[in-house]
């Protein structure tokens, strides 16, 4: 091939003049840093793993930075470690204004999938998938993805139908998908009352082999550990409280640790978009509300898939430790305190009970709540904001951790090149007065229905 | 469990009722430009604090009425009926 082949990843140009700036070598990869392997972890037992070096830094705020990321989850750690690595920007800083992973990171239920039937949608969640199927090789740290299968449950003949309609969209976008009868699940999926007088009788169910779980402390800590070794700044206890806009662009944020310029900012703080955004005068199609999650005691295994139900609003896995992981609806209220209310949890025990008697012998040991981004359509926001500078990504209603991975690659690239990638182009915040929703559920604005 | 104060059945269990969003949302006119429609159909304030919003006692005497709850706390600063004016800030 003549000339210069630029990097791609599929067919899909990557090189750009960002990339082409020369990194301050002193920042690429701090002294302290460590390759995990077989080896380190001999070496280290040998001194009962007591000189284990700090997986990353914990700087003091430099005045000025390339980019600025707020949140310290999995979704601003992603955006600052693709930053690094796919476009060559380590001068970047991520501010968290209480500890990493500290909130919906550490908070759901752990479970990754691409069983979407809008094409804006499945192309972006299969993209996510396979990044998460190489993320462990990618950042040195076992996040622990299991591909056990995501199974929906099908309750009627009319959930056949639809389930079917969306396996098919699901394969003509190249995304595996397999329906089961309800002969194999109950051969599968023992526990799982498969009679036909249940109170809620399976019909059979949509799987997607590939979908599974993935240990979230670890893709935050991955993350943060890959992104420090790059060089970017993970910045904690340290809250935005104001965004500087001049003559239309940004300038920087004021924080809790005082002013820091910056001509890129980056908001990656689902829960609190609407409250960051309105720091910058911008009102957004998003509500916030709470979703409960709650786990039993733990116990052998019992359970080696995810089921969710769409029609009883429930879905359920069994974590590394053993505590069957479920939750179910929102708590149907506008709410920012990341607890809910026990209708919804007598809700999703019923649901568990109806569903897998025999889980009635365990005990509540656990409840939580996590603060949502519901948007107007049920779909994410990732890309520019009308401020110069500003970019968001965000509104992932209570499925973002599935999307880390994309969103965080996704969000990188637009903030380095300035314009979205065909993968988040649909995401836009402009496609709400445009008509250009996209509803998975076909609900309309109301954003607690999504 | 919230306990929520119906104006007309008294403080009654969440579980009676349906929420309804944001009642500080008001229709625009016909004539209205798109912008206000735009605005009315997806925009809100979402705030982290006191929030008016609007509950239907779906299992009890079947009326609207309008609420003010800290989106922070769940606390609840008062009810009142569709027309009337909540307490605390002004909606």
């Amino acid at each position: 091939m003549p000339g210069l082949a630029p990097a791609t990843l599929g067919a899909i140009r990557i090189s750009d003049p960002v990339r082409e700036r020369q990194p301050d070598p002193t920042r690429r990869r701090p002294s302290h840093s460590l390759k995990y392997s077989i080896f380190s972890l001999a070496r280290n037992a040998l001194s009962h793993h007591e000189h284990w070096p700090r997986a990353w830094r914990s700087p003091a705020p430099k005045p000025r930075y390339d980019a600025v990321i707020v949140g310290g989850g999995g979704h601003g750690l992603a955006t600052a470690y693709y930053l690094a690595k796919e476009h060559g920007l380590t001068n970047v800083a991520v501010l968290e204004k209480g500890y990493l992973g500290g909130g919906n990171t550490g908070r759901n239920t752990t479970i990754v999938r691409s069983n979407y039937h809008l094409d804006p949608n499945a192309h972006f969640y299969e993209f996510s998938l396979q990044l998460w199927e190489g993320l462990a090789r990618d950042l040195n740290f076992n996040v622990m993805y299991s591909a056990r299968g995501v199974l929906n449950l099908v309750h009627s003949p009319a959930d056949m139908d639809t389930a079917m309609r969306r396996g098919n969209a699901m394969r003509l976008n190249g995304i595996d998908a397999r329906f089961m009868t309800r002969d194999e699940i109950a051969r599968w999926i023992p526990n799982l009352d498969c009679s036909p007088d249940a109170r809620f009788p399976i019909h059979g169910g949509l799987l997607q082999p590939r979908g599974g779980t993935v240990r979230h402390d670890a893709v935050a800590w991955g993350y943060a550990r890959a992104a420090d070794a790059r060089g970017i700044d993970i910045i904690q206890q340290c809250e935005v409280t104001g965004i500087r806009i001049e003559r239309g662009a940004v300038v920087g944020v004021e924080t809790t640790q005082g002013f820091i310029a910056t001509a890129k900012l980056g908001l990656a703080v689902a829960g609190h978009t609407g409250r960051l955004a309105g720091m910058a005068g911008l009102t957004l199609p998003i509500e916030t509300h709470v979703l409960q999650a709650l786990v039993s005691d733990p116990v052998k295994p019992v359970l080696d898939t995810v089921v969710t139900s769409g029609a009883v609003h429930f879905y359920i896995s069994q974590s590394d430790k053993g505590e069957l992981v479920m939750g179910g609806d929102l708590d149907f209220c506008n709410s920012y305190s990341q607890r809910g209310n026990l209708p919804i949890i007598e809700h999703v025990v019923g649901a568990c009970l109806a569903l897998f008697p025999s889980f009635g012998r365990l005990n509540v040991m656990r409840t939580w709540g996590g603060v949502c981004d519901m948007t107007m359509d049920g779909s994410p926001i990732v890309g520019k904001l009308p401020i110069k500078g500003l970019y968001m990504t965000g509104g992932w209603c209570y499925g973002g951790f599935k999307a880390t991975p994309a969103s965080g690659w996704l969000h990188a690239y637009t903030i380095a090149r300035d314009e979205p990638h065909p993968r988040n182009a649909a995401f836009t915040l402009e496609r709400f007065a445009q008509g250009r929703t996209i509803d998975e559920k076909g609900v309309g604005p109301v954003p607690w229905a999504h | 469990m919230l306990l929520i104060p119906c104006p007309w059945c008294g403080p009654r269990a969440q579980i009676e009722f349906t929420y309804g969003g944001d009642a500080a949302v008001q229709r625009p006119s016909p004539e209205a430009p798109e912008a206000v429609w735009v605005a009315y159909v997806y925009l809100r304030d979402n705030p982290a604090g006191p929030h008016a919003e609007l509950w239907l006692h779906s299992a009890g005497c079947r009326r609207w009425f309008k609420v003010r709850r800290d989106t922070r706390t769940h606390d609840i600063l008062g009810s009142a009926s569709p027309g009337a004016a909540l307490p605390g800030a002004p909606t």
